[in-house]
C-alpha cells in the first residue's frame, strides 16, 4: 500500500477483493440450509469480522471464501464468491490453486506434529514439493514476521506440538504466511487463548492488514471491535448487517444487531 | 423490543425480590461427631475390593506374559547348544552325518519375506488409505468385509489357492509363488491395521494441509499417513512375525530345498518348513537342529520388531 493511500479518509471505500454474491451454503444433501443468499464485499487490506451467536454460519461463510466447505460430506454451495474478479467456483478453478492464495487458520492450533518447528513453517511448501532457495532465512523471515524467532531460534528442531498454545497459533499463521497468500482466513484464531496471547495474535492481525486481506470470525464482540475495519452480523443462516465497525457497534440499523453488541442475546 | 433509553412502566407490579438469601447452613453435612480420621461406614470393604479387583488384573497380566516366556525359555533350552556359525552357514546334512545347518532355510525366510512384503506392503497400505480417506459408500464396505474375511481364512487355504493359480501355471514350486501366498496372508492385517490408524489421526491436521493448498493425495501420503506411521509401523511388524513363522501356506508354493537357492523361480527352504520336516524326522540330531531352527526363528522375529521399533521412533523430539 502506498503513502498516499495510507493518507486517505478512512471515509473512503477500499477496493473489494472478494464479492460474495447470493451465496448459499448447505449441510447434509441440502436438508439444513446453513447460509441464506449472503452478498457482501470484502475490502482489500483491511480487517473483516464475521461476529454472531453460534450455530449462525459465519464459520461455514469463512470455509466457503476458500471452499473448504466442500470437503464436508454431503457440503454443497450455491451462487458466486469473486477473488479479484474470478469466481472460485468456476469449474476451471481449482481448489489447491485458490487455496494457496487465500491461507487459513483454526480455532484449535493445529501444527503438524510430526514435524520441527522449521518444517512446520515450510509446511505448506514442502508438502507442494516446492524448491525453497534459502529455507533458513525464509524461516527466519516468517517466523520474525509472526514475532516468534526470539522464542524459537535456538529450538527450531523440536517440534511445534512442544510450544505454548499461543506460540503454537503464531506458528500456525507463520506457516500460512510462508506460502504468500493474498488473504487470509481465520477461524476464531484466540477462543482458545489467554489474554495475552490473545493481544500478541491481535497486535499481529493489525501488522498483517497492511499487506493482506483478513477475514476474521469471533465470538468475542470486543476483540471485533478492536482489530477490524468491518464487520458482518450474521444470525441464523442471514446477514443481518455489513457495515464499517464503528457503525455496527455504536449505530447499527437493525435492532437485532443492537441487541446482539448490546449483549441483549447471544 | 425496548432499547436501553425508553421510560418505566408507569406502574410498576410488585416483584419478588431478586435473590433470597438462604438461612445459614452448617458448612458441613456429615454429623459432627466424625472426623476426617475415622473411617466412614463400608470404607473398609470398598478398599478392600479395590485392592481385590487390581490384584486380580496384576494376576491376569503376569499369566498372559507366561505361555510367551515359557516357549521362549523352552525353546532356548533345547536349541541353544545347537547353534553355530554352522548352523547359519552349512547346509542340511544326510542323516548320520554330523554338522551340517539351515544357512539356506534362514536365507529362504528372508528372501520369502522380502517378497511377501514387497506385493503386500504396497497394496495393503494403499488399500488402507483407500478405506480410510478415499472410499465411501458400497464399494468401500465390500472391501472392508471382504479384507476381514480374508483375514480369517485358513491360511491352508491360501496355500491351495496359490497353488492352483502360480504353482500349477508355472509348473514347478517356486519362492516366488510362496512370496504371494505369504503376502495374501498378510495384505488384510496391513490394510486394516492402516485403516484404522489413518481414522485415528485428526482431521484438523488434513484440514490444515488442505489449507495450506496441499493437494489431496499429498495430504493423505505426507500429512495423515507419516502421523500415522509409527502404528502402522508396529502393525506391519505384527503381519511380518506372522508370515515369518507361517508354514501352511509354503507347503504347496515354495515348497523347500535342500541346496542354496536364491531364484525367485525355484523352490526354496525356510526356517517353518525345515523345522517342520526335521521335527517330524525320527532321527535325534535332526530333531535338535529342529529345535535350534525354532529359535532362530523366534530371535529372527523379535529382531525384526526391535527394527522396526528404532525405525519408527527416529523422527522429531517430542519433548
Amino acid at each position: 500500500m502506498s503513502p498516499i493511500d495510507r493518507e486517505k479518509p478512512e471515509s473512503s471505500a477500499a477496493p473489494a477483493k472478494i464479492t460474495v454474491t447470493q451465496l448459499n451454503a448447505y449441510f447434509y444433501n441440502q436438508n439444513f440450509h446453513a447460509l441464506r443468499d449472503i452478498t457482501l464485499s470484502i475490502p482489500e487490506a483491511r480487517v473483516t469480522a464475521m461476529i454472531g451467536p453460534s450455530g449462525c454460519g459465519k464459520s461455514t461463510f469463512l470455509r466457503c471464501l476458500n471452499r473448504m466447505h466442500e470437503h464436508v460430506p454431503g457440503a454443497t454451495v450455491k451462487g458466486s464468491v469473486m477473488l479479484d474478479g474470478v469466481d472460485v467456483y468456476a469449474p476451471a478453478v481449482d481448489p489447491v490453486r485458490l487455496r494457496r492464495r487465500v491461507g487459513m487458520v483454526f480455532q484449535k492450533a493445529n501444527p503438524f506434529p510430526t514435524m520441527s518447528i522449521r518444517e512446520n513453517v515450510l509446511a505448506g511448501l514442502k508438502l507442494n514439493g516446492t524448491r525453497i532457495k534459502d529455507p533458513a532465512a525464509l524461516v527466519e523471515k516468517t517466523l520474525r514476521h509472526v514475532a516468534l524467532w526470539d522464542e524459537v531460534k535456538d529450538k527450531l528442531d523440536q517440534s511445534g506440538m512442544s510450544l505454548s498454545g499461543g506460540q503454537q497459533q503464531r506458528l500456525c499463521i507463520a506457516r500460512v504466511l510462508a506460502v504468500e497468500p493474498e488473504v487470509i482466513l481465520l477461524d476464531e484464531p484466540c477462543s482458545a487463548l489467554d489474554p495475552i496471547a490473545t493481544a500478541r495474535i491481535e497486535e499481529l492481525i493489525n501488522e498483517l492488514k497492511e499487506r493482506y486481506t483478513l477475514v476474521l470470525v469471533t465470538h468475542n464482540m470486543q476483540q471485533a471491535a478492536r482489530v477490524s475495519d468491518y464487520t458482518a452480523f450474521f444470525y441464523m443462516g442471514d446477514l443481518i448487517e455489513f457495515d464499517r465497525t464503528g457503525t455496527i457497534f455504536t449505530n447499527p440499523k437493525e435492532s437485532k444487531t443492537e441487541d446482539y453488541v448490546t449483549g441483549k442475546f447471544g | 423490543m425496548t432499547t436501553p433509553f425508553a421510560p418505566p412502566p408507569p406502574v410498576a407490579p410488585p416483584r419478588r425480590p431478586l435473590s433470597v438469601v438462604p438461612p445459614r447452613r452448617p458448612l458441613s453435612v456429615a454429623p459432627p461427631h466424625r472426623t476426617l480420621l475415622e473411617p466412614a461406614p463400608g470404607e473398609r470393604m470398598r478398599r478392600l475390593r479395590s485392592r481385590l479387583w487390581t490384584a486380580l488384573c496384576v494376576l491376569c497380566a503376569v499369566i498372559v506374559l507366561v505361555p510367551l516366556f515359557s516357549i521362549f525359555l523352552y525353546v532356548v533350552a533345547r536349541g541353544a547348544s545347537g547353534l553355530s556359525v554352522e548352523f547359519f552357514t552349512g547346509l542340511p546334512q544326510p542323516v548320520g552325518e554330523p554338522g551340517g545347518g539351515m544357512g539356506n532355510a534362514v536365507v529362504g525366510t528372508l528372501i520369502l519375506i522380502a517378497i511377501a512384503c514387497a506385493i503386500g506392503l504396497p497394496m495393503g497400505i494403499l488399500a488402507g488409505i483407500y478405506l480410510a480417506e478415499v472410499g465411501r459408500g458400497r464399494l468401500a464396505s465390500a472391501i472392508r468385509f471382504i479384507a476381514d474375511v480374508l483375514g480369517g481364512v485358513p491360511s491352508i487355504t491360501i496355500g491351495v489357492f496359490v497353488y492352483a493359480l502360480v504353482v500349477v501355471s508355472m509348473k514347478r514350486f517356486s519362492a516366488l509363488a510362496g512370496g504371494i501366498a505369504l503376502a495374501i496372508v498378510m495384505i488384510p492385517t496391513v490394510t486394516r491395521t492402516t485403516e484404522e490408524l489413518l481414522r485415528m489421526v485428526p482431521s484438523h491436521l488434513r484440514e490444515a494441509s488442505l489449507a495450506l493448498g496441499v493437494p489431496e493425495w499429498r495430504t493423505s501420503l505426507f500429512v495423515m499417513l507419516r502421523t500415522a506411521a509409527p502404528g502402522i509401523g508396529t502393525g506391519v511388524m505384527l503381519a511380518v512375525a506372522r508370515i515369518a513363522g507361517e508354514t501352511a501356506p509354503l507347503l504347496f508354493t515354495a515348497f523347500n530345498s535342500r541346496y542354496w537357492s536364491t531364484s525367485l523361480d525355484r523352490p526354496i527352504a525356510s526356517l517353518p518348513m525345515q523345522i517342520l520336516t526335521y521335527a517330524t524326522s525320527p532321527y535325534k540330531d535332526w530333531q535338535a537342529q529342529a529345535w535350534t531352527g525354532a529359535l532362530v526363528l523366534v530371535l529372527l522375529v523379535v529382531l525384526l520388531n526391535l527394527l522396526a521399533r528404532l525405525a519408527t521412533s527416529r523422527g522429531v523430539n517430542h519433548r
